[in-house]
């Protein structure tokens, strides 16, 4: 049963200090380690703020080195964030229609068939990395056949093997973003492209490079969360067939399994903000001009307020995880993430009777003073058919 | 069966009826303005916050402290808010007002 587990280094650090340290880059960042401290940062917009001049700050790693183009509206704060999030945030919702689970039932259902169709499948590149991508065309209402070089581009888009960052590969994604916005300007539709470039704020039309920005931030955000994500499930009900029974049993639970997994596998580390004023955290000053990062995979497992925090409990009744972030920032994608969940955790009740972990290589994030496990760079699983 | 009145932020009243499940999940299948219960009910979102009518506080009682932790830090949190996915619909609760935060 270990394969799947992910540990949790922060225990120590949270409990002793309520703080760890991660040099990134020489731009050092405090991780603030427990659930309260951590949604208080989260609070805290004008004191730790995301939307500071060195843009690609607010990242652990920091982009500022990669990246010129402010995403938004992750990267700008309030008031002038309320304006960008009220452009996206219906177009964002749309994963609560009817037709557009349909869609994402479809693809889903299509990765899980070609999975037990084949002897063995690795997981990460063959199964989680095209329902991710495929996913993807449904929240930006493209063509599925956009999906295939996205996938091409492999789970390294953003780095090389050896590199947390990489320009190059990053310039890959923004050169092809900047090409896709130049073709819905000259052919508006009705994809998100088009209608962020029809989108005014505040009586304004969005800028092309705002709608890049929104465009980065969406491919970006929800590409390695959803991938870890979801192979994080499989390996988690590779090793739990019961826990997998139980949801064919009792789908009632289906929501909080839901919740419970995203707290548990907590996609996303962590995330920065820049402190606006000196101020302090957990009785450690903190100067103005130095990061802060929210530490999201440990507030996650805070013994203060999550029982038995290192298990899964399916059946969790309140569960006030900040998988998603907490506050004015909180992730825009959510709402397209959770119904991936529900569906896949869906169609492999329907489906799948047992799966077996043959290999796996862990992908461990090194964070200084921790080494987190976030989910893996290859696995290997044999699918067996209901 | 409980009738509960919800009065969403554009001034608009709504009487619903339920017996079962939370006042979040009645106030989303009757697509109720303002509650979104992204989180399915779990305490996790606070897409679901309202303000209790004062004289009714009684009914409902307080938030435990997790819920408490939650509403701490919203900005529209008032003496008598709850998150509604922590309160259940039973006989209780008939005749509420609930006004949704915004």
């Amino acid at each position: 049963m270990e394969k799947s587990k992910i540990s949790d280094p922060f225990k120590k650090a949270r409990l002793e200090k309520g703080i760890g340290e991660m040099n990134d880059q020489n731009d050092p960042v405090t991780m603030v380690l427990g659930h309260k401290d951590v949604r208080k940062c989260a609070h805290n917009w004008k004191t730790f703020q995301s939307g500071g001049e060195e843009v690609g700050r607010i990242v652990v790693p920091s982009e500022v080195h990669i990246r010129d183009t402010r995403q938004i509206p992750f990267e700008v704060d309030p008031p002038e964030h309320k304006g960008y999030r009220d452009i996206v945030e219906p177009w964002f919702k749309r994963p609560l229609e009817a037709k557009y689970q349909e869609n994402l039932s479809q693809i889903i259902n299509n990765v899980v068939d070609e999975a037990l169709s084949k002897e063995t499948i690795e997981v990460v590149e063959e199964f989680a990395l095209k329902l991710q991508s495929r996913a993807l065309t449904i929240l930006l209402n493209v063509p599925p056949e956009k999906a295939d070089l996205w996938i091409s581009w492999g789970t390294h888009v953003f780095r090389s093997e050896d590199t947390a960052l990489d320009s190059s590969k990053a310039n890959i994604l923004y050169d092809y973003i900047d090409a896709e916005l130049d073709k819905a300007i000259a052919n508006p539709g009705n994809d998100l492209y088009s209608v962020l470039l029809a989108s005014e704020n505040n009586g304004t039309k969005l800028t092309k490079e705002e709608a890049k920005g929104v465009m980065i931030l969406t491919f970006a955000g929800g590409r390695d969360t959803v991938i870890n994500a979801v192979t994080n499930s499989i390996a988690y009900f590779a090793e739990h067939p019961q826990a997998l029974e139980r949801l064919r049993d009792e789908p009632e639970i289906m929501n909080t399994a839901i919740e419970e997994l995203i707290r548990y596998f907590s996609p996303l580390t962590q995330m920065g903000r820049v402190v606006t004023e000196d101020t302090q955290v957990c009785e450690h000053a903190l100067k103005a001009q130095s990061r802060i990062s929210m530490c999201w995979a440990s507030a996650n497992r805070d013994e203060r307020v999550f029982e038995k925090a290192n298990e899964v409990v399916l059946d969790r009744k309140v569960n006030p995880h900040v998988a998603f972030g907490f506050g004015t920032h909180n992730c825009l994608g959510a709402t397209h993430a959770r119904q991936i969940m529900r569906i896949l955790l869906t169609v492999l009740t329907q489906k799948v009777k047992s799966m077996e972990i043959l290999d796996c290589e862990e992908n461990i994030e090194n964070l200084d003073e921790f080494k987190r496990k976030v989910g893996f760079d290859s696995i290997q699983v044999k699918f067996n058919k209901l | 069966m409980a009738k509960i009145t919800f009065i969403t932020s554009d001034g608009n009243t709504t009487i619903v009826e339920g017996s079962t499940g939370s006042v979040m999940e009645l106030a989303v299948q009757n697509k109720i303005k303002g509650i979104d219960g992204d989180c399915g009910g779990v305490c996790s979102c606070a897409t679901c916050h309202v303000h209790v009518n004062p004289e009714q506080w009684d009914k409902t009682g307080a938030p435990d402290e997790l819920e408490n932790d939650m509403l701490e830090f919203d900005d529209n949190v008032s003496e008598y808010s709850r998150l509604s996915c922590q309160m259940k619909v039973s006989e209780d609760l008939d005749g509420l007002i609930l006004t949704v935060a915004k």
